[in-house]
Parts: C-alpha cells; sequence; structure tokens
C-alpha cells in the first residue's frame, strides 16, 4: 500500500522530468522527439552501443553500491570521486609494472583498484573520526587532491614517451585489459558487469542479514545511542568508509582496464558524483540501485549521440538525470505534506 | 626582497595589483556563502550556482550589450537556485546537502547545454575606474584603487559583512539564528522566514561572483571557465571558520597562489595544472589544526581576538527548525 502510495507521486515526477526535457529542447531549438529517440537508440540501438551502455554501467553499479553502504552509516561521501580516480590509479600502477599473464595481471588490477579506493576513504575517515573534519569537505578536498595526483601522474612521472599532454598515460599491455567475450560480432564486459552486480548483491546482502549491517544501520540512524548501546561506533563508519571506497576503487579499476585500457586525468568519468544520484533517487535502497543505474547510463551514454547527431551539448543527459532526481524528491516530499495536512484535517473535525 | 631598482617595485606593484584583482570574485561568493552558513543553511550548490551565473550573465550581457544587465539577471540566477535549497528545506523538509547536491550537478550541466552556442562570443565588459586622488597615493593607490566595480564590490562585502555580523543588532539576531534557533524563536525571531532569506541574499551574491567571471576576470563563456571557484569558496568559509575577515584572508591567500602559479607557469610547466588543487589540502589543514588542543586554547588566552580566533561552525548548521 505504501509502496503504491509512492510510486504516484514518482510517476508523476517522472513525466514532469521528461515535460522539462522537452521543453529546454524546444528553447535551443531542437526536434524534442527525435532528440528522445535519439538517446533511446545511442544506448540501446545496437549490439556495439548496448555493449557500451552495460560497461558504463558496472562502474557506477560498483560506485552506486558503495555508496550505498555509506549512506547506510548515515555518511555523506562526497568522496566517491576520489575514491574511484584512486582505485584506478592503484590499478594502473599494477598494470604497469606486474609482469606475467592475464589471470595473474586483472585480479591484481582489481585488488589493487579496492584497495586504492579504501585507503583514500579511510582517509576522509579517519580525518572525520580523528581530526574532527566532516566527511563532506573532507572527501570534497580528497577529490581535488586525487584529480591532482592523477593530471600529475599522466603529465609527469608517467607520460608517454616522448610527449607529455593531458591526453593520457601510453596504453596498458593487452594481458591487463579485462577479458571480453565476443558474440554478435562485437565485444562484451561480462566481467565488468559481474563485478557490477556482484557488489551490489553483497551489499544488499551485508544490509539486510548480517549483524554488521544491522549495527551499521543503527550507526546511521543514531550514532549517540548506538555508541551508548555499546556499539564501537568510530570502527563502524570506519569499516562502512573502507568497503564503500574499497567497491569505488573497483570502479576505478574497471575504468582504466576495461574502457580506457591506460590513465586518463579525468578517469573517473563523472560516476562517482552521479552515482551519488542513482542512490538519492533509488532511496538508499540496494535492491533499486541496478534498475536505476542503468537507466542513467542509458541516458549518459545515449546522450553522446546529441552532439554528433543534432549538434548539442551532450550536457542534457545530465540535465534530465539532474532533473528527474530534484523532481522525484519534490515528488515525494509534496506528497507526505499533503498526507500529513489530510491527516490533520481528519483529526480535527 | 625588498625591491630597490623602480622596475622591481612596479613588478610587485602590479603583482600585488593582479593578487586584489583575481581575488575579488571569489571573496564575494565566499561572503555570500559566508552569511548563508551562519545562518544555520548550507547552501552547496555555489559550483553549479557560479557557473550557471556566469553563462546567463555573458548571454544577457552579449544580447543587451551591457554588463549591468549581465549581473542583475546573475544575481536572479543565483538567488533562485538558493531559494529553491532554502524552501526545499525550510519547506519541505529535504535534506538540504541532498538538494543542494543535486543542483550542483543540474547546474553544471544546464550551463554547459544552454551555453553552448555562446563559446567563443565576445561580449562587454566592466569598464576600469580607477577611484580619483586615492589611485594617486604611491603604491597603496596602484595596488587597492585602480581597480573595477566589481573590485571595489568586495571590500564593501568584506567591511559590510564583517560590520553587519558583529555591530548591528540584526547581525546578532542572525548569528542567533545559526545557533540557537530555539533560543532566538522563543524571543519572537521568525527563524525560518529570516533564513529562507539569508540564503537568498547569499545566494544573489554568489550569482554576482559568477558573473564577474565571465564578464571581467576571464571574459567570455565556456565550461571550464569558473575553474571550481564554487567548490573553493565553500573551502574557503571554512578555512576562514565563518569570520568575514578570516575568509577573505584565505581569498587573498588563494588570489596569491593563482597569481604566483600564472608566473611560474613557464619554469614549472606543471605548476598551473597542480597548484588550484592547494586550497582543498590547505582546507582540510586548517580543519585539523583549529580541531587541535592547541587551537582551542588560543581563544581563551586572547579573548579579545576570540571571534577573529573561533572557529566553531554555527551550532544549528544544515538542521531545520520546526517549532514543537
Amino acid at each position: 500500500m505504501t509502496r503504491l502510495r509512492l510510486a504516484v507521486p514518482t510517476l508523476v515526477s517522472l513525466f514532469a522530468a521528461l515535460v522539462f526535457g522537452v521543453l529546454l529542447l524546444l528553447v535551443v531549438g531542437a526536434p524534442p522527439f527525435e532528440a528522445l529517440s535519439l538517446l533511446v537508440e545511442g544506448s540501446f540501438g545496437s549490439a556495439s552501443k548496448i555493449s557500451a551502455t552495460l560497461l558504463a554501467w558496472s562502474p557506477l553499479l560498483l560506485a552506486s553500491a558503495g555508496l550505498v553502504i555509506t549512506f547506510a552509516a548515515g555518511l555523506w561521501n562526497i568522496g566517491v570521486e576520489g575514491q574511484v580516480i584512486m582505485g584506478a590509479i592503484a590499478a594502473s600502477w599494477v598494470a604497469r609494472v606486474v609482469p606475467g599473464p592475464g589471470w595473474v595481471v586483472v585480479p591484481g588490477t582489481i585488488l589493487a583498484g579496492a584497495i586504492g579506493g579504501a585507503v583514500w576513504a579511510l582517509l576522509a575517515g579517519f580525518l572525520k573520526t580523528h581530526g574532527g573534519v566532516h566527511e563532506i569537505f573532507g572527501g570534497l578536498g580528497l577529490d581535488f587532491v586525487a584529480a591532482g595526483i592523477a593530471t600529475y601522474l599522466v603529465i609527469g612521472p608517467w607520460k608517454r614517451a616522448g610527449v607529455a599532454s593531458t591526453s593520457g598515460t601510453d596504453i596498458f599491455r593487452q594481458e591487463a585489459w579485462m577479458p571480453e567475450f565476443q558474440a554478435f560480432g562485437v565485444g562484451w564486459p561480462v566481467v565488468p558487469v559481474l563485478l557490477g552486480l556482484a557488489s551490489v548483491a553483497l551489499v544488499w546482502v551485508l544490509l539486510r542479514g548480517t549483524l554488521f549491517g544491522l549495527r551499521l544501520k543503527s550507526v546511521g540512524n543514531n550514532s549517540y545511542s548506538s555508541f551508548l548501546l555499546g556499539i564501537p561506533t568510530n570502527r563502524y563508519l570506519l569499516g562502512a568508509f573502507a568497503l564503500g571506497g574499497a567497491l569505488a576503487g573497483i570502479a576505478g579499476t574497471v575504468q582504466v582496464t576495461a574502457f580506457h585500457h591506460k590513465l586518463v586525468p579525468a578517469i573517473s568519468g563523472g560516476y562517482g558524483f552521479l552515482a551519488i544520484l542513482v542512490v538519492l533517487l533509488a532511496g538508499f535502497s540496494a535492491a533499486l540501485v541496478a534498475p536505476i543505474a542503468l537507466f542513467f547510463v542509458a541516458i549518459s551514454v545515449g546522450s553522446t549521440q546529441l552532439d554528433l547527431r543534432l549538434g548539442l551539448d551532450s550536457a542534457f543527459g545530465g540535465v534530465l538525470q539532474g532533473v528527474i532526481v530534484l523532481f522525484v524528491m519534490f515528488g515525494g516530499a509534496f506528497a507526505a505534506r499533503r498526507a500529513s495536512w489530510s491527516r490533520s484535517t481528519q483529526e480535527e473535525p | 626582497m625588498v625591491p630597490i631598482d623602480p622596475r622591481g617595485a612596479l613588478i610587485v606593484e602590479a603583482t600585488f595589483n593582479s593578487i586584489i584583482a583575481a581575488a575579488a570574485p571569489l571573496i564575494i561568493a565566499s561572503m555570500g556563502e559566508t552569511i548563508t552558513e551562519k545562518s544555520g543553511v548550507i547552501n552547496l550548490s555555489l559550483e553549479g550556482s557560479i557557473r550557471l551565473s556566469a553563462m546567463t550573465a555573458f548571454a544577457v550581457a552579449f544580447w543587451v550589450g551591457n554588463a549591468l544587465a549581465g549581473f542583475a539577471v546573475a544575481a536572479i540566477v543565483g538567488a533562485l537556485i538558493a531559494a529553491i535549497i532554502a524552501y526545499s528545506s525550510i519547506g519541505l523538509k529535504l535534506n538540504q546537502i541532498a538538494v543542494g547536491f543535486v543542483l550542483t550537478l543540474l547546474a553544471i550541466d544546464l550551463a554547459s547545454f544552454l551555453g553552448d552556442s555562446f563559446v567563443g562570443e565576445r561580449g562587454p565588459r566592466v569598464p576600469p575606474l580607477p577611484i580619483p586622488f586615492l589611485s594617486d597615493i604611491p603604491f597603496i593607490g596602484k595596488v587597492l584603487f585602480d581597480h573595477n566595480l566589481v573590485v571595489y564590490a568586495s571590500y564593501v562585502a568584506i567591511g559590510a559583512t564583517w560590520w553587519f555580523f558583529y555591530r548591528t543588532k540584526p547581525g546578532l539576531t542572525l548569528q542567533g539564528i545559526g545557533e540557537r534557533p530555539e533560543a532566538a524563536f522563543a524571543r519572537g525571531i521568525a527563524v525560518n522566514e529570516l533564513r529562507f532569506w539569508y540564503t537568498v541574499l547569499g545566494g544573489a551574491m554568489v550569482g554576482i561572483a559568477g558573473a564577474a567571471y565571465s564578464l571581467d576576470v576571464k571574459l567570455g563563456w565556456r565550461e571550464t571557465l569558473t575553474l571550481n571557484l564554487g567548490w573553493i569558496a565553500l573551502a574557503m568559509v571554512i578555512f576562514g571558520g565563518w569570520h568575514p575577515l578570516r575568509v577573505a584572508f584565505g581569498a587573498y591567500l588563494f588570489g596569491a597562489l593563482q597569481v604566483l602559479a600564472f608566473q611560474l607557469q613557464d619554469v614549472f610547466p606543471g605548476v598551473s595544472q597542480v597548484l588550484p588543487i592547494a586550497p582543498f589540502p590547505l582546507m582540510i589543514l586548517a580543519l585539523v589544526f583549529v580541531y587541535s588542543p592547541w587551537f582551542r586554547q588560543l581563544g581563551s588566552k586572547f579573548p579579545r581576538m576570540r571571534n577573529l580566533l573561533g572557529s566553531e561552525a554555527p551550532a544549528a548548521i544544515g538542521t531545520v527548525f520546526e517549532r514543537e
């Protein structure tokens, strides 16, 4: 019943967001229906486009799953973007230095990504628990530091032979690439997608069926009373940071070893911040993360077609995503307010 | 380092002049955010607000052919975004961090999407306006009074914010609603209404800072124009411990870093890419430093400096006030 009551305002909000998008396209003089159908065609129109969408889905799933953990602990992990970047840097380091066949290097890059992301998240965690720095600002600061390190590596120590440019490092040797599976004439990102889905499943089980998850949620709901009840609050917060950061770091691994095959300055692809939108829209629930993340990457991947075919800026996809989240939040809040009004009018005859 | 020959003196003069000019938009934005946060609301959307207002300011100034019109519209854009955050927090009880974050990304993309056709265009700019007599004072005149209205507005923003906070009754009320909203409410103050208007005021100042970027500092519109100015302004407010003078000091320090990075560009090629990162570790270090017991004792050692040395966030920041 509550689900049904939530569904109506959500659908109304989605429709309102779509209307907003159409109006925006009319403002810049673009054909709205052609543009919207290009979004669908650009993300699911052919085998290679579906493969590209699935490849983009994976890091978003990983980062979103990590955020579900930190949100459950009541943390605003804005540092997720930096954790993706540090995961990518650590994975790049392994891909560059570790010799041997793929079954050695690829797991190595995944492990390194997890460690890189976890270390960076723990830094924000210790700043919060021991340094009095709120995780929003500590995390935000560390995002920029991580981006600075990535840029420094690309134009400095890891620059391509001869030229120092911001276009990226040398391509990794092929053994370090995440393997693809050939079918229908294109390569399919089976390993990244499995990693992404496994991370969502892991988080779902962790929060639903374990003592750790139960205690984590209680720390998130009321950290002071959890502390009084004998839960080591700081340890749980740091645990959430480490786990969330590790998953975000693996998202970074996917970005370097399955997508770019090298380190570039903007390696995160904005998936960390996009994941925050996904989790906000999913209402912090792990089960809803997978379909919403797929919907959002479809918009992102599809919107690149707007640039190619209609000469529009591909930022339209980001506008649509933002408006959807904003309107759904507003729709829910309006519905809640109306419900409380009608309740109070019923109580007072 | 004291310049002896007149040529060196001129270089120092010009350097300080450009530091003051470079810091002006950052100062206006961070003063606006200081006012908002002092009242107990966090407007996290600064990066988006600044980009969207920079873009609309340029677009309007380009159409109308008048820079002032651009500033006016930019202030409205900034105020509108702030009003959405204030309303959704106060009226709809939504999390203001969440709404602010969504609006950040939304406004950034909206600016890129709508501003696409203005990239590379040339528009009007703010004319230079040396202040008569004052600009003739040796050194100080050149450094402080040979600028344009945006820079003078940044001086006014610092002075007026400080004076308002610590020397007027409404300023005291503003601090009250940010620290102890219940107590302020018990004294008959309309907490939520005031918070709404201070958030809108702060947002309008952020919008003006955005316009200052596209019509004065950088001239023109492109996506990377404002170089994280919004995030840096948020960092500055914390670095400055919510005190207008310390916030301004941070902004001038950053202005100095920017100018230094620009001048060292030829010697160390990477420096212009890495130095813009500097405010963020500095902010973190400053936060850890002011949290340390040693710094906390400073305020009690120097009671007269307590305001300036205090570094606590407004106690009720980011919370919703509801009367029971």
